[in-house]
């Protein structure tokens, strides 16, 4: 009886009509904070004093490795939770969580060569935190093409959650890369505990970024959710009759 | 928690811990290899074999860079805490080579003790700021990073 509440969370048809008044609130949310916090960092935000413009690449660099390495650990929970309580709706959030990564993780590497060539000299060098974020976007890879390679969705999901839950320990290991070995990247500037090494006019801004990420992060995770949902419960009654309530409503639209 | 799923939650837990131990054992015997560079005190110790390509990183000595008069070459000294090496370098520097920052230079380090290095690059330090601060915090003075600050994780 106690778990009760906790199977209801697991039910899609409940997640997609929850998540439509969610997505009024994060679709604007998440464009405005996006916009506030690029415009202000790439606009407004002061010019670093060695590496001049070039160090704007942070706001859109920094908040996109958080989030891919956050998003790892959606992933490897949602399917976790999958595996444990047999659940349709965390297998679902685990493989749309999937190409979101790969997509953030992507982005964090071409955007980190773009900046490594006038920093550092070199668009690509086998650096410890390279290396692993180089192995982070073929994990996302591999549970993307995991996932449609089954002919079996049951197979196929458990095989992603057990493929994104050995790949945990990554995560850690990208984070403390530079701490722990003699690295070209530099250490994190943003400290949880001291002070942090980034000047307030520019720390604020990317602040905003972060926030900003995380609600499109939010925002994206939802829409591709939502559509698996659609993909997998196509054939239950709920989902027709929202098609067909669809279809009437196109079919009204037509006649005007 | 009913028993099937409890033993389901024991099977997850179990699957990330083994694959953790197994990935940070094989992180731990790789350790060498995955530093991308040799501090000086490993050159100043002997440590490092010659004739062999390989990278070295440290603070580049304020001072110590000598440019040539008709030709790129370059000769500096990085330094860290316990140890020196001194570079020599035929080619361009990226923009952020400054003495006072640290530098990353791949090469050969030959018998006669100098690195002969094919490759500079620029390692930036986590600190942002802007020029108007920088300034201020050097009293107006030329920025010009001190060595004595820099550390290399481990």
């Amino acid at each position: 009886m106690a778990w009760q509440w906790f199977h209801r969370l697991g039910s899609p048809r409940w997640f997609y009509e929850k998540s439509s008044r969610w997505l009024v609130w994060f679709a604007p949310l998440s464009i405005a904070l996006m916009l506030v916090g690029i415009g202000w960092g790439l606009g407004f935000a002061p010019i670093d004093s060695k590496q001049g413009d070039s160090y704007r690449i942070i706001f859109i660099h920094m908040p996109a490795a958080a989030l891919a390495l956050a998003g790892y650990y959606i992933m490897a929970i949602a399917g976790a939770v999958g595996l444990i309580w047999k659940m349709k709706l965390p297998f679902m959030v685990m493989k749309s969580a999937a190409p979101i990564g790969a997509a953030l993780t992507i982005l964090t590497l071409a955007t980190g060569s773009l900046w490594g060539h006038p920093t550092w000299g070199t668009f690509w060098e086998w650096d410890a935190r390279n290396i692993f974020m180089l192995v982070l976007l073929f994990l996302y890879a591999g549970i993307v093409v995991l996932a449609e390679v089954y002919p079996s969705r049951d197979a196929a999901d458990k095989a992603c959650a057990i493929l994104a839950l050995v790949g945990t320990i990554n995560v850690p290991i990208i984070y403390k890369s530079v701490d722990w070995w003699y690295s070209l990247h530099q250490p994190a500037s943003i400290k949880l505990t001291g002070g942090s090494t980034i000047h307030s006019s520019m720390l604020y801004p990317l602040l905003v970024c972060i926030l900003a990420y995380y609600c499109f992060y939010t925002l994206a995770l939802i829409l591709y959710t939502r559509r698996e949902i659609l993909v997998r419960e196509a054939r239950t009654s709920w989902v027709l009759e929202l098609a067909q309530g669809q279809g009437k409503s196109n079919k009204a639209g037509d006649g005007l | 928690m009913h028993p099937a799923r409890k033993q389901r939650l024991i099977v997850v837990i179990a699957i990330v811990i083994l694959s953790s131990v197994a990935i940070g054992l094989l992180v731990y015997a790789l350790r060498q290899n995955i530093n991308l560079f040799y501090p000086p005190k490993a050159f100043s110790a002997n440590e490092v074999p010659r004739n062999v390509r390989l990278r070295a990183g440290g603070c580049v000595s304020p001072g110590t860079v000598v440019r040539s008069e008709d030709s790129l070459q370059v000769v500096f000294t990085l330094v860290d805490p316990e140890g020196s090496l001194e570079v020599n370098y035929d080619g361009i520097l990226p923009d952020l080579f400054a003495e006072g920052e640290a530098a990353v230079v791949n090469g050969q380090w030959h018998d006669d003790n100098i690195f002969y290095a094919d490759q500079v690059l620029a390692k930036h330090d986590e600190t942002y700021m802007p020029p108007e601060v920088a300034e201020a915090m050097n009293n107006g003075e030329k920025h010009e990073a001190t060595c004595a600050e820099m550390s290399y994780g481990s």
